[in-house]
């Protein structure tokens, strides 16, 4: 044996050039471009979305149509929370992470059995449910107008959010590279093993004495809590929280980030969020009516050509997949 | 009685059809014991009962002297009751040695850990060495295990369940399929499994049954023709008339 199992074993553990590399430039990102602070903090909060949708679907085999769900709760639980409240951003991110964290809990249980149509089915449910909810309950979410006027104070009593959003975006930012490393730390972890076997094959995993539905349940509230803080970050970035939070593209367009970037590796959600939110900009930018037909055109081009041969042309046309 | 595995009186239907008809069965510590009987017997639907799939419609089932009937299956396995299947249930994205370290990780309380590294235990590591070393995986414990060859992944099939740490293993059919020139590596992995381990084989194999059994059951139309030794199952002109004259050795049960 070249290494040992240990070395091994801790070798897929540690951190890669390639991670630190991309942290530093997004941290550098807000002051090399001041102008588009606001897109990297919406990136930077878009790729957590799309990592939580990951921790269910790369790493466990769950699939869901409806993850806006979380997202929507938690942002409208911390933009409630300045409203009618404090108005100090940790607390309302944290109260949001308990909130979609408790809801996802409740929810997991509708994924524990069936098959994937059946959930693709009911987390798209679930989500249309809060839609409705949050469009119902207009005395406090203030229904289809949305939730206007949520002010946010200061983080951390000192740095209060400016206009150009530089403050938000190192917010978003190192929120998000701390959720990272903490789940990073999950997927590495003999938990993290035990919900890749979950995925691979179930029907093992139950016969080496995991127990599957308690897996399945807690990386979906763990899922739900990151949604949760994700979408706290955006209502506390944007100083609002609408309906479309819920919406079910947003959960589609998260798919398909995934789709782009590649799931059980959780910077696949990060790729994916940073190609996606990029093209979005770029594209529209140039062509504000038909950008979805160019981004459609890339997705059927990705799927037709495989990822590996449509980012790296360069490596054999004619080597085919085994 | 000094059995680790007892199941007394299993009775399985379905609708009106009785697949498991009032089967008992006791497993002696150590035993090499295996479970024959021609298709349709009734032997997957008794694995099934004892790994907790199926629930019994009437008996029960005791292991070291604990009453099993109503736990769930990891419930079984984390008690030392284990089994391997028929046709491979790896984890295919794994590596043998990944697979491996979870599952000796599970088996010592550390399956819920969140914060360590897999691995970083030192005991987990070494033992994953030992079996990797056992069922001769070493060379390959880096590659996913959808590429490994057919023989390697059967070997991986029953080291996984050896990871578990079993009380009492449950083979179902271990060489099912294996090409010849890996079967040997096979045959001698089985035979060398720790005698402390109560071993149940299922198979088909007559080779494999009368190289490692000590003591057999015959099982027909879900129920228990007979039971002794490899001789007498042998001499039996019962078991002869209803299945070894069938000659459907290498056949797959059902």
């Amino acid at each position: 044996m070249p290494l040992t199992a240990q070395a091994t074993l801790l070798r897929a553990t540690r951190l890669r050039p390639g991670e630190v590399l991309l942290w530093l430039l997004a941290f550098a990102a807000p002051l090399a471009l001041p102008t588009h602070a606001l897109l990297v903090s919406e990136i930077a909060i878009t790729a957590l979305f799309a990592v939580s949708l990951d921790l269910i679907l790369g790493y466990t085999g769950i699939v869901s149509l409806g993850h806006a769900a979380f997202f929507g709760t938690g942002a409208y639980t911390a933009a409630l929370c300045a409203k009618l409240w404090l108005p100090d951003p940790l607390l309302g991110l944290a109260l949001a992470l308990a909130v979609s964290a408790l809801l996802g809990a409740v929810c997991s249980l509708t994924v524990l059995r069936g098959s994937d149509l059946t959930r693709l089915m009911v987390t798209l449910g679930m989500a249309l449910i809060l839609l409705e909810l949050a469009n119902k309950l207009d005395g406090l979410t203030g229904g289809a107008d949305g939730l206007q006027g949520v002010i946010m104070g200061p983080l951390l009593g000192r740095f209060a959010f400016d206009l150009n959003g530089r403050t938000a975006a190192y917010y978003a930012l190192c929120v998000a590279l701390l959720l990272m490393l903490l789940l990073r730390r999950l997927v590495h972890s003999p938990l993290g093993a035990t919900l890749k076997a979950v995925r691979d094959n179930r029907l093992r995993a139950m016969a080496i004495g995991v127990p599957v539905s308690a897996r399945i349940a807690l990386i979906y509230t763990v899922a739900a809590g990151v949604a949760g803080v994700a979408g706290g970050l955006l209502a506390q970035t944007t100083g609002f929280a609408s309906l479309d939070l819920f919406a079910f593209d947003r959960s589609a367009d998260l798919m398909l980030m995934l789709v782009i970037g590649g799931t059980g590796w959780l910077y696949g959600g990060v790729a994916g969020a940073v190609a996606f939110k990029l093209m979005q900009d770029w594209i529209s930018a140039i062509t504000p009516q038909y950008w979805t037909f160019w981004m459609g055109l890339f997705l059927v081009l990705l799927v037709l050509l495989g990822r590996e041969r449509l980012l790296k042309p360069w490596i054999g046309w004619s080597r085919r997949k085994p | 009685m000094n059995a680790v595995l007892q199941a007394q009186g299993l009775v399985m239907r379905f609708g009106g059809i009785t697949a498991t008809h009032n089967v008992t069965l006791n497993l002696a510590p150590g035993a090499r014991h295996a479970l024959i009987g021609p298709n349709g017997a009734g032997k997957t639907t008794l694995i099934n009962l004892l790994t907790g799939v199926l629930q019994p419609s009437a008996g029960r089932i005791v292991l070291e002297g604990r009453d099993i009937t109503r736990l769930a299956p990891h419930q079984r396995v984390q008690r030392g009751l284990v089994r391997t299947f028929q046709i491979n249930q790896l984890f295919d994205s794994l590596t043998p040695l990944q697979t491996l370290a979870l599952a000796v990780s599970r088996q010592r309380g550390l399956g819920a850990r969140a914060w360590q590294a897999l691995g970083r235990d030192r005991g987990v590591a070494a033992r994953c060495e030992q079996l990797l070393a056992q069922f001769h995986l070493d060379e390959v414990m880096n590659q996913p295990t959808h590429v490994l060859a057919y023989g390697k992944r059967r070997l991986l099939e029953i080291a996984l369940a050896l990871a578990c740490e079993p009380r009492v293993l449950l083979l179902d059919e271990p060489v099912a399929g294996v090409p010849a020139g890996e079967r040997e590596e096979l045959l001698q992995t089985v035979a060398d499994l720790p005698a402390e381990v109560s071993v149940l084989l299922i198979e088909h194999d007559m080779d494999l049954v009368f190289r490692f059994a000590q003591r057999m059951t015959v099982l027909v139309n879900g129920a228990v023709l007979t039971e002794g030794t490899p001789e007498q199952i042998a001499q039996d002109p019962q078991v002869k008339a209803v299945y070894l004259g069938q000659g459907d050795a290498g056949a797959s049960h059902g």
